[in-house]
């Protein structure tokens, strides 16, 4: 008779281990297995959360060891809530990420339904629209301030080419009104391909059946799209805002080689703002208050957010 | 085969002891010095060489670039981390350094070791190694004078149509500027002239928002015009000071300067942007720090004859100062190898090492280096140089520094190259999140 995979481990195991293990139920035995990634993951994530909101109460800065750490209450949390800069920066990463992810959104699924089609060099255009994203934000970042450079940037020079102004008139990055839109332009260009492989999967995966269904009802393309294709990739577009949505609200890399978050503060994004206050000016304990209500912010939006994607989804 | 298994096991246990020796040798016997990158610091490699062969010490170097010098090292400083033995911090450090213990007090090894401040240039010592200010506690060795000043195009300058040009419109000679109201007009009228055909602006400085740049910019100005940080009297009471009707003149004459005569696109420039601004022959006039001098004059494109060098012109009243850069060498009170470090401070302090450092390209705050009377025409730029250090003045120094030069950042950037506002709003900003900054700090 053959014997079974878990017969053979239970033979080799030692005699010592195997009289400690007897006895424990399955359930103990799945705690044990999952403990250390428990233990992990309470001293690399829940620990430092509950420290940062601990330090969110006090006057405590990182670079002065020897000074007295006092409870000052809610304190720092009424200073930022007040504070017009941080609306500020808040308002510039509201523009942001509302034009990045409706600019992404449309032309990636506009990407995605052609791409979707059969025709010939499919593949390669896939492969060619997707290279910016596996670029590195940093390399991507620097790069574009030299596209952006008004005498020698190419960009600058298409813009010239087709508008006939001269290309050195304007500074995309350098410009109050033109670097919000400096940086959403890069992002996009940068993440468009994403969310295009997102609604290119939901494409994929809704059914011909359905279309040969329709089509023998005689539903115009146009219907369709509005009354198939659109409802059901819907959950993967939502996906994919929802991941477009917390990249970037963290944006960081990208903003800080582009723009350093000038010309004054108009690309300063919360997360520069929290870096500079945290780092530059090492107040940290006024920076994890900073931090917990971004936290709290993005949390409580992803929730709702998850709660829609859900019911979406159950439809 | 038992013989065999003890020569094996004797031949491996000789491998780890000599592994173990080695490595032991190798901790107690380097140092690591930390500074920025940047060219100085391969003049230091250099010249540390012969620190090597005396004292058989291997020296370690941890480079990082000016944009990130600050917070990598504060955040080294901070927590405690041994990584750096010997650290060349920024002058605005050595409050924050001192008064958390991160650097070693030097007094006792100065006096022990016979190095006196009274040989270095007193700028420097009260820039980079005293604190408080003007009092006798040292925790650093001048190591490196810097000091912002102009380079020019000395050859464009002496063109006679040029030349012509600007006596007809200005009705004086094409020259070094005298005030910064000069100054302005020259950059005027190289700004976007055709120059061998090619169009060239006026003049490059410092607007970079991300780290101290434009602040470093905007003070060399604000000093020349009348802006004080406090009340003379009265430590820390900023109002009618830092927003004074002068300091406000100086403020609007650093955005003309910005708006008129800057190339396209200077909006986030500092020191590796202007340099190569003026190296691609793009600029008349450039602002930098005169560590750039040296790379400038041994240039292919702009070097030699083509390139000359003055201290920042006088403001309306007719006073001049510059921002002071540079840096002292201090041990990190964290460091395990601190005797050693001492070491390498004494033998740095030395009269001939020191010459040697100026001749490699590093500034040297020893008097008797800048004194000697062939000091001034030992480079074209020795002169300014000297000229530059004698006008200094500094940022704040104060353990809060990182604070107030952030506030500075913000609110001369949001001005200068954002155009948002006026000089008075920025330095009403500014006085009220310094005073903010100081509150904090217990200081009122």
């Amino acid at each position: 008779m053959l014997q079974s995979s878990v017969d053979r481990v239970a033979e080799a195991t030692p005699h010592a281990i195997a009289r400690r293990m007897h006895g424990l139920s399955d359930r103990a035995l799945a705690w044990l297995f999952v403990a250390p990634s428990i233990v992990l993951l309470l001293a690399v994530n829940i620990f430092p959360l509950i420290w940062t909101i601990r330090l969110s109460f006090t006057n405590f800065r990182v670079n002065r060891p020897n000074a007295e750490v006092e409870f000052i209450g809610l304190k720092n949390y009424l200073n930022i809530l007040s504070d017009r800069d941080i609306w500020l920066t808040m308002q510039a990463t509201a523009h942001f990420l509302i034009w990045t992810i409706v600019l992404q959104v449309l032309i990636g699924f506009a990407l995605a339904f052609l791409i979707n089609k059969k025709f010939r060099g499919n593949d390669l255009w896939t492969t060619i629209i997707v290279l910016p994203m596996m670029l590195s934000p940093a390399v991507v970042g620097n790069f574009w301030t030299f596209l952006y450079q008004p005498q020698i940037g190419l960009f600058n020079y298409a813009v010239g080419f087709l508008t006939g102004a001269d290309p050195s008139s304007f500074s995309m990055i350098g410009d109050v009104s033109l670097a919000p839109w400096a940086i959403i332009i890069v992002d996009t260009w940068m993440w468009t391909p994403f969310v295009m492989l997102i609604c290119l999967a939901g494409l994929r995966s809704i059914p011909a059946s359905i279309y040969e269904a329709a089509e023998c009802d005689r539903a115009s393309k146009w219907r369709q799209f509005w009354t198939i294709t659109i409802p059901l990739v819907l959950p993967f577009l939502m996906l994919a805002v929802l991941f477009r949505g917390i990249e970037n609200f963290k944006m960081f890399d990208l903003v800080v080689q582009l723009t350093g978050g000038g010309p004054g503060s108009v690309t300063e994004l919360t997360s520069i703002n929290l870096k500079r206050e945290a780092f530059e000016k090492w107040r940290t304990g006024y920076a994890s208050a900073y931090a917990v209500i971004l936290f709290v912010t993005v949390f409580g939006l992803a929730s709702i957010y998850v709660k829609a994607l859900n019911k979406v989804k159950q439809r | 085969m038992k013989s065999r298994y003890v020569t094996s096991l004797a031949a491996l246990g000789a491998l780890l002891a000599a592994g173990a020796a080695g490595t032991g040798q190798a901790s107690a016997k380097d140092l690591t010095l930390c500074w920025a990158a940047w060219d100085p610091a391969n003049a230091l490699v250099e010249l540390s060489k012969d620190f090597e062969a005396k004292s058989g010490i291997k020296m370690k170097f941890e480079f990082v670039p000016w944009p990130n010098f600050a917070d990598r090292m504060l955040n080294e400083l901070n927590s405690g981390g041994k990584l750096c033995d010997l650290m060349i911090g920024d002058s605005q450090w050595i409050g924050g350094a001192a008064e958390n213990g991160q650097y070693v007090k030097l007094n006792d090894f100065f006096d022990k070791e016979g190095i006196k401040m009274d040989d270095f240039i007193p700028a420097t010592v009260v820039g980079y190694a005293e604190w408080p200010k003007n009092s006798p506690n040292y925790w650093a060795l001048p190591a490196f004078g810097d000091v912002v000043g102009w380079s020019y195009r000395k050859d464009w300058f002496a063109r006679p149509e040029l030349q012509a040009e600007f006596k007809q419109k200005y009705g004086r000679d094409l020259a070094v500027p005298k005030t910064f109201a000069e100054l302005k007009d020259i950059a005027e009228f190289f700004q976007k002239r055709q120059i061998d055909g090619k169009t060239v602006y006026g003049a490059a400085i410092y607007t970079e928002r991300g780290s101290e740049g434009v602040t470093m910019g905007v003070m060399d100005v604000l000093y020349s015009f009348g802006f004080q940080y406090e009340n003379p009297a009265k430590p820390y009471d900023l109002e009618g000071y830092v927003n004074s009707a002068k300091a406000v003149k100086g403020l609007e004459f650093y955005k003309q300067l910005y708006d008129c005569c800057t190339p396209p696109g200077h909006s986030d420039a500092y020191m590796s942007e202007d340099i190569d601004v003026y190296k691609s022959g793009q600029v008349a006039l450039h602002m930098n720090f005169a560590f750039t001098w040296p790379g400038i004059n041994a240039d292919a494109n702009v070097g030699g004859d083509k390139s000359g060098y003055f201290p920042n012109p006088a403001g309306p009243d007719g006073v001049a100062f510059a921002q002071l850069g540079g840096q002292g060498i201090s041990v990190v009170s964290a460091s395990e190898k601190k005797d050693d470090a001492l070491a390498y401070i004494k033998w740095f302090a030395q009269p001939e090492i020191q010459q040697k450092w100026w001749q490699m390209g590093g500034y040297s705050a020893l008097r008797k280096v800048v004194e000697d009377p062939g000091f001034a025409t030992s480079q074209p730029y020795a002169q300014t140089f000297l000229d530059s250090m004698a006008i200094v003045k500094d940022f704040w120094a104060e353990p809060s520094y990182a604070s107030l030069l952030q506030a500075a950042q913000k609110r001369f950037h949001d001005y200068v190259v954002a155009g948002q506002g006026s000089a008075q709003d920025a330095l009403d900003g500014l006085v009220k999140d310094w005073t903010q900054v100081f509150d904090d700090e217990g200081k009122y």
